[in-house]
């Protein structure tokens, strides 16, 4: 799972779990039946694992991009002692 | 959130973290019930009424209990304990009480109930001091909820007297 997934994963747990509560505290409430509200809640977190524990493709979209290891040879880091020696001759000069 | 394991976690913390403010509500919503309960106890018959060789009064009575306790029962009620009291003052306890009859009902088709019984728990006094004593019947119930706070009230009933001789 990437960053973005994450991110998605963690807002849409959160937001599912308080929406399924709301409705079930809601119908339970209306219906005069607890548990009509603790079958609703508990079918929602049910839902709610399945989506968002197993690593789904759809949370995988934004993959990182690393630097080709050959094209990181190309560009070497520079060496700072051999920088120095550099400008000290353009100096003399 | 890395892992499947880490998603599991939060998600069980946070799905219970919420069933109980759920549960918590439920009980608040209880407060918006206002009960209108009713109960009537009449004493049929004194069935005997007798001094036990130990010097305490015992009295054996046939009631009719009736009550509607319906308007009780919230979605979160689990079941209503009632017990019916004898409640009297001696000279040596300004309230003396015995449990003459319970009962519980489990749910509100039950709570609309009328019974015909003698005392299920014996009537004595610890002395001799119901010849002629004046008493209230009681009716207590205890509110039990499903989740949150247990709610208690009682129905007095007062004008009852015991007979003045032994029989």
């Amino acid at each position: 799972m990437d960053w973005q997934g994450q991110k998605l994963a963690e807002q849409l747990m959160q937001i599912m779990l308080l929406a399924f509560a709301v409705i079930a505290f809601g119908s339970g409430y209306v219906m005069a039946s607890f548990q009509m509200m603790i079958l609703i809640y508990a079918g929602g977190v049910v839902f709610t694992t399945l989506l968002t524990v197993p690593n789904w493709p759809f949370f995988n979209r934004h993959p990182l991009i690393w630097l080709d290891p050959s094209e990181a040879e190309k560009h070497p880091k520079p060496q700072p002692s051999a920088n120095v020696t550099h400008k000290k001759k353009s100096v003399k000069k | 959130m890395h892992s499947v394991g880490y998603r599991a976690n939060a998600l069980l913390t946070f799905a219970v973290t919420i069933l109980a403010l759920m549960c918590g509500m439920a009980s608040l919503s209880d407060n918006f019930n206002s009960p209108s309960p009713s109960a009537h106890v009449q004493v049929l018959n004194i069935n005997w009424f007798q001094k036990q060789p130990n010097a305490n009064d015992e009295v054996s009575m046939t009631l009719n209990i009736s009550a509607d306790l319906q308007s009780l029962f919230t979605w979160n009620t689990k079941q209503v304990f009632v017990f019916l009291a004898a409640e009297y003052e001696t000279p040596k306890h300004s309230l003396n009480q015995i449990s003459l009859w319970d009962g519980i009902i489990p749910s509100k088709e039950h709570a609309k109930f009328w019974i015909h019984t003698s005392n299920k728990y014996r009537f004595i006094d610890q002395g001799s001091n119901l010849r002629g004593k004046e008493y209230n019947l009681t009716i207590h119930w205890h509110v039990m909820p499903k989740t949150g706070k247990m709610f208690a009230d009682k129905i007095v009933m007062p004008g009852f007297r015991l007979p003045e001789e032994y029989r």
